[in-house]
């Protein structure tokens, strides 16, 4: 038993460092200066790109994990690797499978018309769950209305971003 | 820019609307939620697409002027190490090498010469009568708008009195808003017309009330950088007061070689163009370094360093501020060029060529962006001068103006100009000075030049040497604070960086970037912007973007475009580095299985690129087949080969090194091609290409390299025409569709001599 135990810590050795080079890999897209350091403002897309799925609060909290006592306003490296390698070894913030997606759409289309209006979407995205900024909700609807019908037929919405994302 | 999505709780019970909220059930919430949550990481995997596309073009872009030091370096190389073996290649050399030397006034007269060129009576373009006047340079404009091209006469007349207005203009030009009451600043064109004639149609012609500042960077890169000259020119004659032009890195005749301008120019111009290159050579000198604004905003076109001195900068003469390539100096080791008179040494002596420095100033190799380990370079940008003060140095001086006395004493007896029998002809700057030149710069002007005009600004505090374009520097915030404070400035305008907005702020808002070439990488790839001022000097910024189609195209269509040209280029460095990569890979195979892991994909492209890229961020883009995170290496790079070659007759190893050195080739060539005539021989090309591959390590046998030429169809008669030849290379680079490999050799190939347009096929 003690071998399959010293198996398996191996194996987190080494998919732990695995991780070490992809999360390092993704940190530097954002290290302008070349100094381990990224803009606070950037981690949030430099999680999601490793793979990961946060709500906004869950980010918030990872951030508070990574930052400086005093904010600087700048994350070190050396404070981020270990936090989001746990994260990536835990399998913490998983991604949202397609169906759990169009399932959450046919709540908030309830009669199954099969799409929500231009200004059902702004209402719930503006709104409701941790609402979109104006920038945000403008770049969804440029994506996503029909500008025939002025609405999101979502199911279709759903599988062109799949496809895209992969 | 990413998103940075408010965190904003719905209303708790009692407050406003809250009453609303409780008749919607917490299911549509946690829907709403989860549809954001997804979304916001959509969107962020989106921009780490769009960053790490603006890496790829930025890092190529960065490394090809970083291989202009590696071909200086080159030349330096040869300069110490070779040895003419034969008189055939001493003379090879010694062309080569002749010194271009700076042009005299009177020969400026002469290269400037318009009078003599007849305009036949079949043209067609438009025409220039001096003084200018304000309809005259709206009707260019137009006239460019319709494709016109305007010739060769009306060019020179336009330059030979631009030179004239320029040299009166002091080198910081002052603008008040007094006298017209809004100042628009535009930043880079890159040879963009369409920008151009954009800005003037949304922003209005210049006049006295509407005043203008181009803050450099005309040429190069874009195919109308001669048009956007004429147009500026034209402008800056009829509104000397209103219209104002700042020199930018690209005004300079040793970048354009590379860069596009030079082939632009020979292209449009076959006859003249020479002429028009070399009275240009000196135009850009004149241009005005810097303009302030009200002595309150500081516009030039790199930066600054914690050196800048600007009343440094507005006293010297900036005409002698040829290239920022290169500086010319008269003392080498302290020593004085001397005048006497004494018998050759029987050695033979090194020539310099006329585009090295005399003194090694430029940068030590640039160092990576993100290396990891390697400290960050001091802020001395120069390397010690490397000249053995060994005693052939004086007799190598006094044999140069020796040369220099016979040169001179022959063409004032009207004899042509030859070398003595095994004998080079060696002129140098140092000798040149001992005429009519104007003095050389100091170590001291020419680094303030270099340093306003290659700086960036960087977030950290600090001034350190910038070495990923090879000069000036990156300068922090305390920087521009120590400056504005200095002169009494409220902030700084400057360009010289593509951003995706076409503009961008930092250091607290003290220093403004501004781009004004829109689509620069690829159409998609960014916005273009000016920045107008008014008497309260607050910027108001305009963006654009010069092409219609964009503006239809989502974020994710548009950056999926430029993504794609990103990593076209990418391929086809990948391409370039075949036997490289093979090699790395081979070494992380030591079980010979043809298989590597992801990982050691990434590793080993990097170890062979250099080029500083997140490779596992990109590897889903570059490597499509992969089963259980390995990797069947040699088929990728087979299919990678696929892609590149439609071919079968040229060797995919020639071809690849070929690709590798392209760059380099094209600007080996046209600094070979002195007379700027678009021919050079099959054995010049021979010559160079041996020396270069001995240097560089590459094995490419003579008969390749003939093979190669004979099969790309030269005219038999012995001479390359340059731009046939590269033109060619291109047009094997473009995939064709199969079955239509033979058509494209067809296209490539010249019947009766004439040459062949590309892409007519």
């Amino acid at each position: 038993m003690s071998s399959t135990k010293h198996f398996m810590e191996i194996s987190q050795e080494i998919i732990a460092s695995e991780y070490h080079k992809k999360i390092k890999d993704a940190f530097e897209v954002f290290d302008h200066e070349a100094n381990n350091t990224v803009d606070v403002r950037e981690i949030g897309t430099i999680i999601r790109s490793l793979g990961c799925c946060p709500s906004e609060g869950e980010l918030h909290d990872l951030i508070a994990e990574v930052e400086e006592e005093e904010p600087t306003g700048y994350i070190r490296f050396e404070k981020f690797l270990p936090v989001m390698t746990e994260v990536l070894l835990e399998r913490r913030y998983r991604p949202i499978p397609e169906d759990t997606l169009l399932r959450a759409f046919e709540v908030l289309d309830p009669s199954k018309r099969g799409f929500l209006t231009k200004e059902e979407l702004i209402k719930y995205m503006t709104e409701e769950g941790e609402p979109f900024s104006q920038e945000e909700m403008e770049e969804m609807l440029s994506a996503a209305i029909d500008p025939e019908s002025n609405s999101i037929h979502y199911k279709d919405y759903i599988a062109m971003m799949v496809v895209d994302d992969s | 820019m990413s998103r940075r999505g408010a965190l904003r709780l719905p209303p708790g019970p009692g407050s406003p609307g809250s009453q609303a909220r409780f008749s919607i059930p917490a299911a549509a919430f946690r829907a709403a939620a989860l549809i954001q949550r997804w979304y916001r990481r959509y969107v962020a995997r989106l921009e780490m697409r769009r960053h790490c596309t603006w890496r790829i073009f930025q890092s190529i872009e960065y490394a090809g002027q970083q291989d202009q030091v590696k071909l200086h370096d080159f030349f330096s190389y040869l300069v110490e190490h070779f040895t003419p073996s034969s008189n055939h290649e001493r003379d090879f050399l010694n062309r080569v090498f002749t010194e271009e030397r700076f042009p005299q006034d009177a020969e400026m007269e002469k290269f400037s010469d318009y009078k003599s060129i007849e305009v036949p009576d079949n043209y067609t373009g438009p025409r220039l009568s001096f003084p200018l006047l304000p309809d005259h340079a709206a009707a260019l404009v137009e006239a460019f708008r319709r494709k016109q091209q305007l010739h060769a006469r009306y060019v020179l007349n336009l330059l030979h009195e631009t030179r004239k207005h320029l040299e009166q203009l002091p080198n910081i030009t002052r603008v008040s808003t007094c006298y017209s009451e809004e100042v628009t600043v535009c930043g880079d064109l890159h040879g963009q017309l369409d920008d151009l004639i954009f800005i003037f149609y949304k922003n209005g012609l210049p006049s006295p009330e509407r005043a203008y500042v181009f803050n450099g960077d005309f040429v190069d890169r874009g195919k109308d950088s001669v048009e956007i000259l004429m147009v500026l020119f034209a402008f800056m004659l009829v509104y000397p007061k209103e219209f104002h032009l700042n020199r930018g890195n690209h005004e300079d005749h040793m970048v354009n070689l590379r860069y596009g301008f030079t082939k632009e120019v020979m292209h449009k111009y076959k006859t003249h163009g020479k002429k028009i290159l070399k009275t240009l050579q000196d135009v850009f000198c004149w241009l005005p370094l810097a303009t302030l604004v009200d002595e309150k905003v500081l516009i030039l076109h790199g930066g600054v360093s914690d050196m800048t001195d600007l009343e440094l900068l507005a006293k010297l003469d900036r005409h002698k501020i040829v290239s920022t390539l290169r500086r010319k100096t008269r003392k080498e080791n302290g020593k004085q060029a001397t005048k006497e008179k004494a018998t050759p040494p029987s050695g033979a002596g090194r020539p310099t060529p006329w585009f090295l420095p005399q003194t090694r100033s430029l940068p030590a190799s640039p160092l990576r962006l993100g290396a990891s380990g390697a400290p960050r370079a001091g802020r001395s940008s120069s390397i010690p001068c490397s000249c053995p003060a060994d005693a052939k140095e004086p007799a190598r001086r006094a044999r140069r103006s020796v040369d220099l006395e016979l040169d001179r004493c022959r063409r004032q007896a009207g004899l042509p100009v030859s070398p003595a029998q095994g004998e080079p002809l060696l002129c140098t700057p140092e000798a040149d000075s001992e005429a009519e030149e104007p003095p050389e710069p100091t170590q001291e002007e020419w680094k303030q030049v270099v340093d306003i005009l290659w700086s960036d600004p960087m977030t950290q505090d600090g001034c350190k040497a910038n070495t990923i374009r090879g000069g000036g520097c990156y300068f922090g915030p305390n920087v521009t604070e120590q400056l504005l404070q200095k002169y009494n400035l409220q902030f700084l305008i400057r360009s010289h960086e593509c951003k995706p907005e076409g503009y961008e702020f930092c250091h607290s808002r003290k220093v403004l970037t501004i781009f004004s070439a829109s689509n620069y990488y690829e159409v998609g790839s960014n916005r273009g912007a000016y920045v107008k001022l008014g008497p309260a000097l607050t910027p108001y910024i305009v963006q654009y973007q010069a092409n219609e189609a964009t503006h239809t195209l989502t974020m994710r269509q548009r950056i999926s475009r430029v993504e794609e040209a990103a990593l076209r280029s990418l391929r086809e460095k990948l391409f370039a580095h075949s036997s490289d990569l093979l090699g790395e890979f081979k070494k992380h195979d030591a079980d010979k299985t043809g298989f590597i892991t992801l990982s050691d994909w990434a590793e080993a492209v990097e170890s062979v690129l250099r080029l500083g890229l997140p490779w596992r961020m990109l590897r889903p883009q570059l490597v499509r087949s992969s089963t259980d995170n390995t990797l069947e290496y040699r088929s990728w790079l087979e299919d990678l080969a696929k892609e590149q070659l439609s071919h079968e007759n040229i060797q995919s190893s020639l071809l690849e090194t070929l690709y590798q050195n392209r760059s380099n080739l094209e600007t080996i060539f046209r600094i070979i091609d002195s007379d700027h005539s678009g021919f050079i021989s099959l054995d010049e090309f021979r010559q160079t290409w041996k020396l270069f591959s001995s240097h560089m390590n590459v094995d490419i046998t003579d008969d390749c390299i003939c093979d190669l030429a004979r099969s790309i169809d030269f005219n038999k008669d012995g001479h390359i025409d340059i731009n046939e030849f590269l033109e060619a290379f291109r047009l094997v680079e473009q995939s064709c569709p199969e079955g239509e490999a033979s058509d494209c050799r067809q296209a490539t190939s010249t019947t009766d001599g004439g040459c062949s347009k590309p892409g007519t096929h």
